[in-house]
């Protein structure tokens, strides 16, 4: 394997607390992103994400472990309400975070006007997916690294690092929604929580299971059933692009996708080639142990392949949503 | 005076109903602007592109101002490829609905379309220094934030766009679903989509209608209707309704939203004349009321909804 060609990837990690920030930056990340309490990012969830003091701390402890910081503000302030927005940009700044992960235009304007000097990084939610669109958020924001839509192959993320003037980070392992980022009502529709304002997908509290007389769990997000699971079959949480539907008068089929989760470690090596310099990992939901087993194996791999030597990946696929895992359309146009 | 917009055609027509349907819109309605071309998927484009000049032409003839829809995705060289057409200079005005067509037009005069994502006033002034003379608000912008953005848009001398008819377009992806769902991929869809001029319905496990395929797209099975809501949104600045094609007599809706508009109809009339223009979806006006998207919360201006039925049945 021609390692020469490869740089070392930055591996970025997430980190939905204080607690497991501190268990990334342990495990061996690189760098890991976080959000503020509140509609600021698109984790909004109960029990989740950093007070302004907290973030400073973790700050320090990332910086004093040689890790860095990364704070996500990359939900869509609705008119009138930009406080939260601009007010989390200015935690940040003071927080002495290393990049500010945004979105939406007028919180970009806000960041680019008020800290000239903050290094901003193009959230996925932008949708930012041709060189032209990346080169546009580049000019006028000064962005120095985009996260690309899940909705490229590897042929084409290298095509597009040509073409652009910033870093790419890409997402490698996870759960994946279907839709492009950003650009998805489908949980506002059905429980009036938006993902874009809201920053929260398919909220737990809109979440309802019932049991029907042959012992089969159906699970409802508002008024709507999304899927049904057999006595014994683990039951996915429930999210639109996952359910199962009926198409005309078709038998119940997974419409958009099955519940699988992203693992592109096979493509690793390619991606580092394609000229990669993040490796993203998704999950600021998930537990301390998840993450620190996937960043710990994720550190190994990496590591690995840049020693020039195959890695053994068998951990990591235990770890994906019921064991099933997809390369999603990183691998082949045939997934579109 | 609030202006009538009818919004780009969002599924895969047969190209003569494409045509004639442009065409009976010039000759019969009192819709000012109209959004023409592939918003949705690039390999429809050239379906229809050996009649758009002509369409064109005749409602421009017509006294209409001609819009060209560009894509809401772009991504592969292809969709790069149209939207560099798109945006050559000397062309006509555009309706952008991704960044990457921003990045050719340099400033140059443009139409903000609804999946350009402008949420708030501080994108909707950046947006109006690039170019942007008239802004399509997104879909699920409550009404206190059209109403935010309405005094915004006033100060800078933007036009402002809400659609209020029609299915509400809710996500797009990478994959087509309409192959999918045909076990099929999008590079060899052998366009199924064209089967669907509504799109292809989704209905849950007990049966409930949810949601509305569309190639890429993912639209709601019900039907935005804000006709009880056109003066509050008048009030707050939206200078433009839009209308969103469907496959019913949409020159009959146009007519109604225009009589509403001009205090000629009132709205309650105006609900049985559109279930029963198009009596296959239910109505849907929960985002504007800062609701669940799929929801039909009744105004005071509203008959009960018996009442409703009784008269669509009649």
């Amino acid at each position: 394997m021609p390692t020469a060609e490869m740089t070392r990837p930055e591996l970025v990690c997430p980190a939905g607390t204080p607690a497991g920030l501190r268990t990334a930056v342990d495990a061996g990340a690189d760098a890991v992103y976080c959000g503020l309490q509140g509609p600021t990012n698109a984790r909004n969830f109960p029990g989740l994400n950093f007070t302004p003091g907290e973030l400073a701390d973790a700050v320090r402890y990332a910086h004093g472990h040689g890790a860095k910081v990364l704070l996500a503000v990359n939900s869509f302030p609705p008119a009138g309400r930009m406080t939260p927005w601009t007010d989390a940009i200015d935690a940040g700044v003071r927080a002495r975070v290393d990049a500010i992960i945004v979105a939406d235009i007028g919180v970009a304007c806000y960041a680019r006007d008020t800290y000239p000097d903050q290094r901003l990084h193009l959230s996925v939610q932008a949708g930012a997916a041709s060189p032209e669109a990346i080169r546009y958020f580049c000019r006028a924001f000064a962005i120095r690294r985009v996260v690309l839509p899940r909705l490229l192959t590897v042929a084409e993320i290298k095509a597009v690092h040509d073409e652009i003037p910033c870093e790419i980070e890409a997402f490698v392992f996870g759960n994946i929604g279907m839709m492009v980022e950003g650009r998805c009502a489908l949980s506002s529709y059905a429980t009036g929580r938006s993902t874009n304002m809201d920053g929260v997908c398919s909220p737990a509290s809109h979440v309802r299971y019932s049991e029907d007389a042959g012992g089969a769990l159906l699970t409802r997000l508002g008024d709507f059933a999304i899927d049904c699971f057999a006595c014994g079959q683990k039951a996915g949480y429930p999210v639109i692009c996952k359910g199962r539907y009926r198409a005309a008068d078709t038998a119940p089929a997974y419409a958009f996708e099955e519940p699988v989760s992203l693992n592109l470690t096979r493509l690793l090596p390619d991606l580092m080639r394609a000229g990669v310099t993040a490796l993203k990992i998704e999950g600021r939901q998930r537990s301390r142990a998840y993450v620190k087993a996937v960043v710990s194996a994720f550190r190994d791999a990496v590591d690995t392949f840049l020693a020039g030597r195959e890695a053994d990946l068998a951990d990591l696929i235990a770890l994906t949503e019921g064991g099933r895992q997809t390369e999603g359309a990183f691998a082949s146009k045939t997934w579109r | 005076m609030p202006a009538l917009a009818m919004g780009p055609i969002l599924y895969n027509w047969p190209v003569d109903a494409w045509r004639d349907f442009y065409f009976r819109l010039a000759d019969e309605t009192a819709v000012d602007t109209v959004y023409l071309g592939e918003v949705v998927c690039a390999k429809r484009a050239p379906l229809f592109a050996p009649v758009v000049e002509a369409v064109a032409d005749r409602l421009t003839r017509a006294g209409k101002q001609v819009v060209r829809a560009t894509l809401a995705q772009v991504a592969t060289t292809v969709d790069r490829q149209l939207i560099a057409a798109a945006t050559e200079p000397g062309g006509p005005m555009i309706e952008v609905n991704d960044t990457s067509a921003l990045y050719h037009l340099g400033g140059r005069p443009f139409i903000a379309g609804p999946f350009l994502n402008v949420y708030n006033e501080g994108a909707l002034a950046f947006l109006a220094e690039q170019g942007a003379a008239h802004v399509v608000l997104p879909a699920e912008l409550p009404a206190a934030s059209i109403a935010a953005m309405g005094r915004h848009a006033d100060r800078l001398g933007v036009a402002l766009e809400v659609q209020v008819y029609g299915r509400i377009p809710l996500a797009i992806s990478a994959r087509c679903y309409h192959a999918r769902a045909h076990g099929r991929m999008k590079d060899n869809c052998r366009f199924v989509c064209d089967g669907d001029p509504d799109g292809m319905v989704l209905k849950t496990l007990d049966d409930r209608p949810f949601l509305i395929v569309n190639g890429i797209q993912t639209l709601s099975h019900a039907c935005l209707n804000l006709v009880h809501e056109l003066d509050d949104l008048a009030a707050a600045g939206v200078t433009t309704f839009r209308l969103s094609p469907q496959s019913c007599d949409m020159v009959a809706v146009a007519a109604v939203f225009r009589a509403v508009a001009d205090g000629l109809l009132d709205a309650a009339e105006a609900d049985d004349r559109l279930a029963r223009i198009w009596p296959d979806a239910p109505f849907a006006n929960g985002f504007y009321h800062q609701s669940e998207g799929h929801r039909w919360m009744p105004q005071p201006s509203s008959k009960p909804q018996e009442v409703r039925q009784a008269a669509a049945a009649s």
